[in-house]
């Protein structure tokens, strides 16, 4: 299955791939914002009998457990939903293509325009992040390695702790403009 | 704001991830077409509205995505549980008011 | 350079670095650490305001956060003017400007202050007996005359060019009130190592430690060691210490929103810093330190300026060394004002008299205060105050009546005793209980996870607190998830107190002279002007329920909320309602705690952050090309592009010619787009949409409908057939969110059987629509991959290839009724892939076109737009969409809604076309349209317009319209009713061009 999907990965493109507010960034105090380079994304969907084929074919263990994520050779799969990974590829691998090998029941569907990635990084980034985020962002809480779609102010966004001090701030494409600017606002904010 | 247990994220999370979608175990009919009128009407309109404890259902639309049940007391506005969909109604309730 | 009534060594403040201010355009000094009230007070400033009701004149009664009447307009420029500031909690800064409030033409001579002579018009409840008839009177005479008059500052009426941030923090033990009970419980959670956060709304900790002299802590001074403890709070990595910070509310769950004010006290704030900061804390435990209130007596003008709170008065001498009089009287039913006068007397203050209520109290201080050689009088009472804006007198009799004596004062302090501050216990739902033995409601049952400690919880004496609050703070810590506190000599060590004050008792109600049968001014609540007869008045007119005299008499409403004035109000009522305090009741607690501004509720929602603009990857090239653009919900669209010297009018009407004529690029990116993917995705499609699917080639499309269970029309959309076990399935914009989340409703609840999945691709691809007879030739030269020949690539399929060298969905489909194409590419291509076929348009006359034409061009052809055209009570039959409903389906959301009987009878509004009979008139979308236009008002409305444009290529208006039996009235004359004047309509057909569909492949 899943073979309609395979030529999403993009090659010898005659026209220039403009991202949306690439190569942003602003630095607080304490913590720094910036648009992440485009990357590889896959939304997997898929029953649990598949999860083994699925994560050999992708090279990395796809999490079961909530909030939880797994990374390997630069390509780290988030848990965000009991049968719903979010696999983002930064090594210029072509996750959709993996998935496509693979017979087991799944849904696989391209999402590298969707998404706009931010980091968020610095002695302040927790508190940047909350301030448009509801949840206890501790690291007992949210340990390094902890993923999760929630809020962020007005918009959705998936979060995973990449450091201690580090967050990865997902969201749509359209968002971005508001989500970067709501963090940029709160990072001015966040070492007072 | 509340604190709501997901059941499939197996923890509470703030009310701003969640959406109220209505009152829980009402299924749908199977051979929906073929329903009388009243027997349609109460599947579609009729809706219990308590006073204490209700069966609602709730999604974790800005968290896991998943439906799932919960009860919850209207009269206190606490949530006495959450289960998953499709799983049948509590017969006994922690700590409800009544 | 030193004010008149600072003492000097006195207070805790450096005389050194001295602060200028003003206060109604008169210059003063103050010094670094004042308040606004204590730098006026050292000046010998007592008269800062007017009234609410009476206008009458009003100086301190507090040096807190519960002040009543030194409410005043702080003015920083043009743009920062914020009212109702309580004089005793602003901080003053260097160059502060601040102006009284509600008078005019000036503080001392307010002509306002004639409602004090009027007053017997204005008594309780008069809002409800004057301004009742005549009934036209309310909006000509009473209506502006009340507007004028309400309120007590004026608003800004600039937009706030301060910004304010928000946080939400999560911690363990949250401590509310930084006073000695809230420090020690601080120190105890926190020396186990949970999270606590510690907040006090001063900007600095040791609350009522601030004014008792005689208490001593750890071997220091109260206040010394309250600083040392923070410090050490301040340290910890595990502790957060906010001053300056309300717990305003307290909400489910230990969830309590705190403002903190980060920038007010300063003279020039940095622009980096904002205003103010919300809190959202959610907390394991939340321990309660949040103190009593003082109370003050009840007799005839008690509001002079001048009379004030004992514990103000002490505050005022023991923190800001600034004496609130030369020659002061005292007024008091319990022991703590003896500790204020005490402290004035050695301050060399003289003390004009003590006089209690009492009959015949003993104990320390009072010996204290006999041997301090002040004069003592037991058993009798302040009848009155004399002066008028400035206290001058008070005027003392035995208290059961007889001969008095007035003596000369210029302060007069009392006390009536205090009353614990249960407001936050309250708001979180938690029942208070009465004490009968001490008169006071203390908490009772916690609904919470949270504990009350120290004066709040009724606890007397510093002794009892501190060790109340050390093993309570201990304790929510260890229940919250903390190790066994670390209890140990030394450091970790319980702080022991070495000498205290306790205040217990004293009275509720009016003091004698102010009892029933007077009708002197004896002030209950400050603030709203409200008096002991004016709640004796409330009850005997009928007001048996605290909540009714509440609202009759405005007791214990406005910003100070009744902090010190809910208890006399209550035992007044409870006195004429002869029933015993509880069963009276008291007033709901409700959140905010202290007036918290809007900028601090909406945070950095404001400006670009109020709401999420979405645009889309060719916004940057629509707006280089001139394109106007309209909000369509969240998004930006570009709505038409004009061109030098147009108007929108001319540039729609050109660019809908020229797509009919040649071609049109159009971006369609913000259709929502969902992909459905799974051996059952036909079977999901079936039950969730109208049409069949399961025949449905890949390669194919088809416009689907979808309803929602009660047989109306929820989305609408063309779905490409991908692949047999995938559907690119795209909604209209408005309906993106909400679609998805009916599909995945039914999905997880309905059908979990079905091995289906969806995904959200609305923003993974950039959609260029490109229209019009020259569509094909603009696409085919930048296309690999894909032949696009009419046999082989036929109207309402899709093909995957590639288009200028990035992949695509080439959907071959038309919202025009043009040959037409939709071309998907990965977003972050999408402006290029646009330019490239700009390009190629340039070499026919295409154009760019907005939603205005997308609209006009759809409306041309019949085509309907969901949630313009159809209002959620439209069927598919209602929109002549009959033919787009499975006949031989047995199942799909809404089959069984569509049969209701309601819905299939006859006479429902249908959709049809309308042509004005006047081609140039153009309807106003929404207008009412009726059978007879000369019937008698209210006439029958027979239906509305939905769509009504002005048609370029028809030469003529055209309008769609829900006319109730309207396919039944082809060719009837009917009239819409305008305010100038009837327009009389033909009911048409629904398509305007091309009826036959051939210009689809035209």
């Amino acid at each position: 299955m899943a073979k309609a999907a395979v030529q999403t990965k993009a090659v010898e493109a005659s026209v220039e791939r403009r991202p949306a507010l690439a190569g942003r960034a602003v630095s607080a105090p304490g913590v720094k914002v910036e648009i992440l380079p485009p990357a590889e994304r896959i939304s997997l969907r898929a029953p649990e009998a598949s999860l083994a084929a699925l994560s050999k074919a992708l090279g990395v263990t796809l999490p079961t457990k909530p909030k939880a994520s797994a990374a390997k050779d630069g390509r780290t799969a988030l848990w965000l939903g009991p049968d719903e990974w979010l696999i983002i590829d930064e090594a210029g691998k072509d996750p959709l293509a993996d998935c496509a090998k693979v017979t087991a029941l799944h849904s696989a569907v391209g999402i590298s325009h969707r998404n706009v990635a931010i980091s968020v990084a610095g002695p302040a980034a927790a508190v940047t992040v909350n301030s448009g985020c509801p949840q206890d962002l501790s690291l007992e809480a949210f340990p390094v390695g902890a993923a999760s779609r929630t809020i962020l102010g007005k918009a959705e966004i998936v979060l995973l702790r990449t450091a201690a001090d580090a967050f990865q701030v997902e969201c749509w494409r359209s968002f971005s403009d508001y989500v970067f600017t709501l963090l940029s606002e709160a990072a001015g904010d966040a070492a007072n | 704001m509340l604190l709501i247990r997901c059941p499939y994220c197996e923890e509470e999370r703030p009310e701003l991830e969640f959406r109220n979608a209505g009152e829980a175990h009402i299924a749908r009919p199977t051979n929906i077409a073929g329903e009388s009128d009243d027997d349609f009407e109460k599947f579609f309109f009729i809706r219990s509205n308590p006073k204490g404890v209700i069966y609602e259902r709730w999604r974790h639309i800005h968290g896991c995505a998943r439906f799932f049940n919960a009860v919850r007391d209207t009269v206190t506005d606490k949530f006495v549980m959450t289960y998953k969909a499709g799983e049948p109604k509590p017969a006994k309730l922690p700590g409800a008011s009544k | 350079m030193n004010a008149a009534f600072r003492i000097p060594g006195a207070g805790r403040l450096s005389q050194a670095k001295t602060a200028s201010f003003s206060f109604d355009d008169k210059s003063y000094t103050g010094i670094d650490g004042d308040t606004l009230a204590s730098a006026l007070l050292a000046n010998g400033v007592h008269l800062v305001g007017r009234s609410f009701k009476y206008h009458r004149p009003r100086g301190f009664l507090s040096a807190g956060a519960e002040e009543p009447n030194a409410l005043v307009q702080i003015v920083r420029d043009d743009a920062r003017k914020t009212p109702n500031v309580r004089a005793t909690v602003q901080e003053l800064y260097d160059g502060l400007t601040a102006r009284s409030q509600n008078r005019w033409p000036s503080l001392a001579f307010d002509v306002g202050a004639v409602n004090d002579l009027a007053s017997p018009m204005f008594s309780a409840g008069f809002y409800y007996k004057t301004f009742m008839w005549p009934k036209s009177a309310w909006k000509n005479l009473y209506e502006p005359q009340i507007r004028s008059a309400a309120g007590l500052g004026v608003s800004p009426d600039r937009p706030d060019p301060d910004h304010y941030a928000a946080r939400y923090a999560h911690c363990d033990v949250l401590v509310l009130g930084g006073g000695a009970a809230g420090i020690a419980a601080a120190l105890a959670a926190a020396e186990t190592g949970v999270r606590v956060i510690l907040a006090d709304e001063q900007a600095e900790f040791g609350g009522s430690l601030r004014f008792e002299s005689g208490a001593r802590i750890d071997g220091e001074n109260g206040f010394a060691w309250a600083q040392a403890a923070i410090a050490r709070l301040k340290a910890m990595d595990n502790v957060r210490v906010l001053s300056r910070t309300t717990a305003f509310g307290y909400y489910a769950q230990n969830f309590v929103g705190l403002v903190e004010r980060v920038s007010d006290h300063l003279k020039n704030p940095g622009k980096e810093l904002a205003r103010e900061r919300l809190w959202q804390v959610r907390a394991k435990r939340v321990v309660l330190a949040t103190g009593a209130i003082e109370r003050h007596m009840v007799f005839a003008n008690n509001d002079r300026p001048g009379v004030m709170l004992a514990s103000a008065a002490r505050t005022y001498l023991n923190h800001y060394g600034v004496a609130v009089g030369r020659n002061v009287g005292v007024y008091t039913a319990n022991d703590s004002a003896y500790a204020a006068a005490i402290d004035l007397k050695k301050a060399g203050v003289n003390i004009a008299a003590i006089v209690d209520l009492r009959d015949n109290p003993s104990g320390a201080v009072i010996d204290e205060a006999r041997g301090l050689g002040i004069e003592i009088n037991f058993g009798r009472a302040v009848v009155s105050a004399g002066g008028k804006l400035r206290v001058s007198s008070m005027t003392v009799q035995p208290k059961n009546g007889g001969g008095g004596r007035t003596i000369p004062v210029d302060a007069i302090l009392m006390s009536a005793g205090w009353t614990p501050s249960v407001h936050l216990f309250s708001q979180s739902r938690g029942k208070v209980a009465f004490n009968e033995e001490t008169r006071r409601f203390v908490p009772g049952t916690h609904a919470q996870d949270c504990v009350s400690v120290g004066a709040c919880n009724g606890t007397d004496g510093l002794d009892a607190t501190v060790d109340e609050a050390y093993a309570a703070g201990a304790k929510a810590a260890k229940e919250a998830g903390g190790k066994d506190s670390s209890v140990k000599a030394g450091k970790g060590a319980k702080p022991k107190v070495d000498a205290g004050e306790s205040w217990s008792r004293g009275m509720l109600g009016a003091a004698p002279g102010a009892g029933p049968g007077t009708t002197v001014k004896a002030f209950v609540d400050f603030q709203n002007d409200v008096t002991a007869k004016d709640i004796r008045q409330a009850v005997h007119e009928g007001m048996h329920s605290i909540e009714h005299v509440k609202r009759f008499t405005t007791n214990g409403m406005a910003t100070d909320q009744g902090k010190t004035s809910n208890m006399h109000g209550l035992a007044i009522a409870a006195e004429v309602l002869d029933k015993p305090i509880p069963q009276v009741g008291l007033t709901t607690f409700r959140a905010p705690y202290t007036p918290v501004t809007f900028g601090s509720i909406v945070g950095h929602a404001r400006g670009a952050l109020f709401d999420p603009t979405r645009r889309t990857a060719t916004h940057g090239w629509a707006s280089a090309h001139g394109a106007v653009f309209e909000d369509v919900g969240q998004w930006k669209r570009a709505w038409y592009f004009p061109k030098a010297g147009e108007d929108m009018h001319a540039a729609v009407n050109r660019e809908c010619v020229t797509v009919r004529k040649t071609a049109g690029l159009f971006d369609a990116s913000t259709l929502g787009k969902i992909e459905v993917v799974g051996p059952d995705a036909a079977k999901f499609m079936e039950l969730l949409y109208t049409n069949p699917w399961e025949k449905l080639e890949p390669g194919r499309c088809r416009y689907g409908i979808m309803l929602r269970e009660d047989g109306f029309i929820y989305d609408d959309g063309v779905v490409g057939r991908l692949a047999q076990d995938r559907f690119h399935v795209t909604t209209t914009t408005g309906g993106a969110p909400r679609v998805m989340h009916h599909m995945e409703d039914y999905l997880q609840t309905e059908f979990p059987h079905l091995n289906v999945w969806l995904t959200s691709i609305t923003e993974q691809w950039a959609v260029i629509a490109v229209q019009g007879p020259k569509s094909r030739e603009i696409i085919a030269p930048l296309v690999e991959g894909i032949d696009m020949s009419d046999e082989a690539m036929p109207h309402m399929s899709v093909r995957e290839g590639k288009i200028c060298g990035v992949p695509t969905r080439l959907f071959r489909m038309s919202f025009t009724g043009e040959r037409g194409f939709e071309v998907n590419v990965p977003a972050d291509y999408g402006e290029a892939v646009w330019e490239a076929l700009w390009a190629e348009g340039q070499k026919h006359g295409a154009t760019a076109y907005g939603t205005e034409t997308m609209h006009v061009l759809r409306a041309e052809k019949g085509y309907i737009i969901v949630g313009q055209d159809t209002d959620g009570t439209v069927t598919p039959n209602d929109a002549a969409l009959d033919w787009a409903v499975g006949k031989k389906k047995t199942d799909f959301v809404g089959i069984r809604g569509m049969m209701r009987a309601d819905l299939v009878a006859k006479g429902r509004k249908q959709l049809v076309g309308l042509k004005t009979t006047d081609p140039k008139v153009v309807l106003e979308e929404g207008a009412q349209i009726v059978e007879d236009p000369k019937q008698a008002i209210p006439m029958k409305m027979i239906g509305h317009v939905t769509s009504s444009y002005w048609s370029q290529n028809c030469g003529r208006s055209i309008a769609l319209a829900l006319v109730a039996g309207g396919r039944d009235r082809m060719g009837q004359t009917l009239y819409v009713p305008m305010p100038n004047g009837t327009i009389e309509v033909e009911v048409t057909g629904m398509v305007f061009v091309d009826e036959k569909g051939e210009r689809l492949n035209g």
